[in-house]
């Protein structure tokens, strides 16, 4: 188990299972898009083409990632020391917004295509629960600065992993035969609680 | 509370700083005639054009040689400034205004139920068709007045729409979003209307409401242009022959035909010209002129109606057409 011992634990490493088993907990066991029903609206709205979705992915990972990171250092550095927690939603949000608009500017010289692929719902990652409810989760467990690192990664991957998934049932979707009353969103929505049930065989992978 | 400020001052500048040195080092060429083409558009992202807003219409025009005179709402004025920016020639493209197919207000027109759903057209439409007895009618919840960017619809106390042709632009957003896809864009200036969408024959119209078209081709009879067809008991306007004569209007047993014209020009002959052909006469639909053959010809200034027959037939051009008054 790691321990917070100050501001020089934070480079104490020493890897430990827990770490691994925290990172597969969050990704198969706790997925946040099937398990925890956050980020459904890229979820839907990116899914209807894998390449698509994978992108969305990478943007998303690297996000959460350093979302997680950077915002947890805000909470210890500087909102609980000089108790001023209340400015939790409002500082992480700032943090999330940046990183966003960094991507997007960053996506927008590298890949043009992607960037304009994905739309809206790049400027949207500012406005995901699954990215400020990270961050929240994060201090809510009281985790160290690796826990935060791990879970914070995982999470991206968990949401990747749904959305990779459920945009190749969509790719099928598309080609199947659907009664007219549940095409498009319903029969998405259907599948999407199917693939939901499916995770739940998970359960207990972890304690 | 200082702690607050610093915190959040703190983080926004330096997210700032560092945005804006990714922002110069990852910075995008933009042709700059994109920008200045984007400035000369209503901003309105209504997709009249054709395209996904008014920033996708500017790149279309200049990355894709998109025509300069796609912008509806912009018209003639945002055409010529695009075709400068771009130093191409404007060819100024037909401007349109919607008009409503449809005269049974609440005076006119029966209900079939009495509706207390939401107050919309797209809603209403679910229940049954809407509650209107005329399955073609306009069901009066305002649907149109609400998608119009720019305010040109308003609702009637009778419960119908009324266009303001000045505010129009022919966008043609109200058309695709009725649900009884009654308004129809027709050529601005036009101002003779056939105002009823309905199939129906003659006497379910007439139960349901009491100007509707019964298709009974007395404005097809007496137009001298062939302007009206009847189409499945509906008096339909070729509005690319119609000549605002009016006839019509006079002619229509129920009144639906509407005529937006305003204080209507006589035919008036030249005494001094006038040759006694009597090719006017002749012409004349509504025996309107009258003179024995060889001599002047006059014209009764009660019947002219000032559709211009006369003046085209007139060999020697003596008959030109006076305003009232």
């Amino acid at each position: 188990m790691l321990r917070y011992t100050g501001w020089g634990g934070l480079f104490y490493l020493e890897l430990q299972m827990s770490l691994i088993l925290l990172f597969v907990g969050v990704v198969l066991v706790n997925n946040f898009v099937l398990a925890r029903f956050l980020g459904i609206c890229p979820f839907l709205g990116v899914s209807k083409q894998t390449e698509t979705a994978l992108g969305m992915g990478f943007a998303v990972v690297f996000v959460m990632t350093v979302a997680s990171v950077v915002t947890w250092v805000i909470h210890q550095a500087i909102l609980e020391p000089f108790d001023i927690e209340y400015l939790q939603t409002i500082a992480f949000i700032l943090v999330i917004a940046a990183l966003v608009q960094l991507v997007e500017i960053v996506m927008q010289k590298v890949s043009p295509l992607l960037y304009q692929a994905l739309g809206i719902y790049l400027p949207l990652i500012t406005t995901n629960c699954a990215v400020l409810g990270v961050a929240i989760l994060n201090i809510q467990k009281q985790q160290s600065f690796l826990e935060t690192l791990f879970f914070g990664f995982g999470a991206s991957v968990g949401f990747t992993l749904a959305l990779v998934l459920f945009s190749g049932l969509r790719e099928r979707l598309a080609l199947a035969d659907v009664p007219k009353a549940f095409s498009g969103t319903a029969i998405a929505l259907i599948t999407a609680g199917l693939l939901s049930l499916a995770f739940m065989g998970f359960s207990g992978l972890v304690k | 509370m200082i702690e607050a400020v610093l915190t959040l001052g703190g983080i926004g500048l330096l997210a700032s700083l560092g945005l804006g040195l990714a922002a110069k080092k990852f910075a995008v060429e933009q042709n700059p005639l994109i920008e200045r083409v984007e400035q000369t558009l209503p901003g309105v992202n209504c997709g009249a054009c054709g395209w996904a807003g008014c920033s996708a219409y500017g790149r279309a025009v200049v990355e894709e040689g998109a025509p300069v005179n796609a912008c509806i709402p912009g018209g003639q004025e945002t055409t010529r400034l695009i075709a400068e920016i771009m130093g191409v020639e404007a060819s100024l493209a037909e401007s349109y205004i919607a008009v409503l197919l449809c005269k049974g207000g609440k005076d006119e027109a029966r209900s079939k139920f009495e509706y207390q759903g939401v107050h919309d057209c797209k809603a209403a439409v679910i229940i049954a068709g809407g509650n209107k007895g005329c399955t073609y009618g306009c069901l009066g919840l305002g649907t149109c007045e609400r998608v119009c960017p720019f305010g040109a619809i308003r609702m009637d106390a009778n419960g119908l729409p009324v266009v303001d042709t000045e505010k129009c632009t022919g966008c043609g957003i109200c058309v695709d979003s009725c649900p009884k896809e009654v308004l129809l864009l027709a050529p601005r200036g036009m101002k003779v209307h056939v105002r009823c969408h309905s199939h129906d024959k003659g006497g379910k119209v007439k139960k349901l409401c009491s100007v509707g078209c019964i298709g009974c081709g007395a404005c097809v009879r007496i137009c001298p242009y062939d302007a009206l067809s009847l189409d499945d008991g509906l008096a339909v306007m070729d509005y690319t022959r119609c000549r605002q004569c009016g006839l019509c209007v006079d002619q229509c047993p129920t009144q639906n035909i509407t005529s937006l014209i305003q204080g209507q020009p006589k035919s008036h002959i030249d005494p001094g010209q006038c040759t006694g052909h009597a090719a006017c006469e002749a012409v004349c639909p509504v025996d309107a002129i009258s003179g024995e053959p060889g001599k002047t010809h006059t014209v009764d200034e009660d019947r002219c109606v000032g559709c211009r027959i006369c003046c085209s037939v007139c060999p020697v051009h003596a008959i030109t057409m006076v305003n009232e008054g």
